[in-house]
């Protein structure tokens, strides 16, 4: 009877919601794009996937012993991490591609920080920008789906002006592309946003808008002049919708407030638009997210809800 | 003869330009490619260092305290030019790998840090010895960094192939990369000096 009258400081009402809880829920969200990238490109794609989960707890479990911290790998921040880093790499990576990146992920991208909460860019991100800038040779050659042919992605092959027959939008929406694990298939990754959409963990603000300006400026800055853009394709091609769905929305590393999350995705929509069109690499995700992921701050400076009361 | 010892051995460890006092990290950022350059850089630094601090600690007395900074940088920019033209003569190679971070010492904080904060106020000798020490410590420091970056990034070791099949992270030869080693560096001595406290 005592227990029940805890005097506390605010808020008094309590949610049944925790960190583990909203990780795992969104391990879960990801699986079946897991599936669907295993089943395109076949067990390559399983094994990545395994060693980079197993890499990001093991990393995160020593990391948490040596500063002798609580060991919190259960509450499923690493194994998010480690399986976000894993679909954003090519399927036939060699197998210490994986491991390398979650390591440095975790314990550059996180522990340094002072671990979950504390991090200013998103973690996997990290991982991949590392694997990225350090051996692109492997971080750019594609297989081609239900075939062991290298083959470079539809994005590659629009930079390079070889994109000569047309890919169906309904081969990108099911993931019949060449291209990273998790980014391929579209509808698995929609399924897993909606059940989160269902469930309440992730608003629309920041992916709707990043998907929309991704749309509208590859529309407005077309190939043949203004307004001939072929959006839908830059839509359904490329880290997009794993990225704005998954990535950009990271609780940590992104504003707080519902204006700051719109101003951040159309941040990263347009970073990701200027790069895919005129930078030097094909795709732009992961750089437009860490680069919003640092102007964060700033951003929540600046779309502080004005306090009831006050001028 | 211990005083002068310790007045050395503080510029390497107690007192690392690099490490602790975190000086002249542009040099250290730019050049720390590889080994070589890192061992040359060192001596280059070591060498200014050594001349700027006894020159300056026997004129201490007459360089007039307001323009003391712009005495200081003639003397070091004497030393920097004859440094260069020696560097040019002989290791024409090395030059053009530093480029233009040999006539860049001139500015290099440790040097007129210490010209600054200990030649002004110390005997000949003394400064003749905290030159050498931080001199050293710098070189020291700069073969760490640059054997880290030049194995992990090339895989090689002052220019030959350490390990075959190894595979090199690029971003470790890159900018990006030297920032990255000198913060973990830099936090790594930080644990161990707290440890030690």
């Amino acid at each position: 009877m005592k227990n029940k009258f805890i005097v506390s400081v605010s808020p008094h009402l309590h949610k049944d919601e925790s960190i583990g809880k909203i990780m795992w829920m969104v391990v879960i969200s990801l699986i079946p794009a897991g599936l669907a990238g295993v089943f395109i490109f076949g067990l390559k794609a399983f094994w990545v996937i395994i060693l980079g989960v197993i890499s990001a707890l093991v990393t995160e479990a020593i990391l948490q012993k040596l500063t002798k911290k609580k060991v919190t790998i259960w509450d499923g921040s690493a194994v998010l991490t480690g399986l976000l880093l894993a679909y954003n790499l090519p399927p036939q990576v060699p197998f210490w591609l994986p491991i390398i990146g979650s390591v440095f992920a975790i314990a550059i991208g996180k522990q340094v920080f002072g671990g979950l909460g504390q991090n200013i860019f998103n973690p996997a991100l990290v991982g991949r920008v590392f694997l990225m800038a350090s051996w692109p040779k492997y971080m750019t050659t594609f297989l081609k789906p239900f075939d062991a042919i290298t083959s470079a992605t539809p994005l590659a092959l629009l930079k390079e002006g070889k994109l000569i027959e047309h890919i169906s939008y309904l081969d990108l929406f099911l993931g019949k592309r060449g291209g990273c694990i998790g980014e391929v298939c579209i509808l698995a990754l929609l399924l897993g946003a909606l059940f989160l959409f269902i469930r309440g963990y992730l608003s629309w603000h920041i992916p709707i808008t990043y998907i929309f300006s991704v749309g509208l400026f590859t529309y407005i800055f077309g190939p043949r002049g203004l307004f001939t853009g072929d959006w839908l394709f830059h839509i359904l091609s490329g880290g997009l919708i794993l990225g704005a769905f998954f990535m950009a929305t990271d609780y940590v590393t992104s504003p707080l407030t519902r204006k700051g999350q719109i101003v951040f995705g159309i941040g990263c929509g347009l970073i990701t638009a200027v790069i895919r069109l005129w930078g030097g690499y094909p795709e732009g995700v992961s750089y437009a997210i860490l680069m919003m992921n640092a102007a964060t701050p700033i951003i929540d400076r600046y779309t502080k809800n004005k306090i009831y009361g006050t001028k | 003869m211990k005083k002068f010892f310790s007045e050395f051995l503080r510029g390497i460890i107690k007192e690392n330009p690099t490490f602790v006092l975190v000086l002249g990290l542009c040099p250290t950022l730019a050049v720390s490619v590889s080994v070589i350059n890192g061992i040359g850089m060192g001596i280059a630094a070591t060498f200014v260092l050594l001349g700027s601090n006894i020159i300056i600690a026997m004129l201490k007395n007459i360089i007039p305290d307001r323009v003391r900074i712009p005495c200081y940088i003639v003397v070091i920019a004497t030393f920097v030019t004859i440094n260069e033209m020696v560097m040019k003569a002989y290791s024409p190679a090395l030059n053009r790998a530093l480029g233009i971070y040999v006539p860049l010492i001139v500015v290099n904080c440790i040097v007129l840090g210490r010209a600054e904060a200990y030649a002004s106020k110390n005997s000949v000798v003394n400064s003749l010895f905290d030159g050498l020490g931080m001199g050293v410590g710098f070189t020291l420091a700069l073969i760490l960094i640059s054997a880290i970056r030049e194995f992990l990034g090339a895989g090689k070791l002052l220019g030959h192939t350490v390990i075959k099949g190894f595979q090199p992270a690029f971003v470790l030869g890159m900018p990006s990369g030297a920032l990255l080693v000198i913060g973990l560096l830099l936090g790594f001595f930080n644990v161990l000096k707290s440890k030690k406290e």
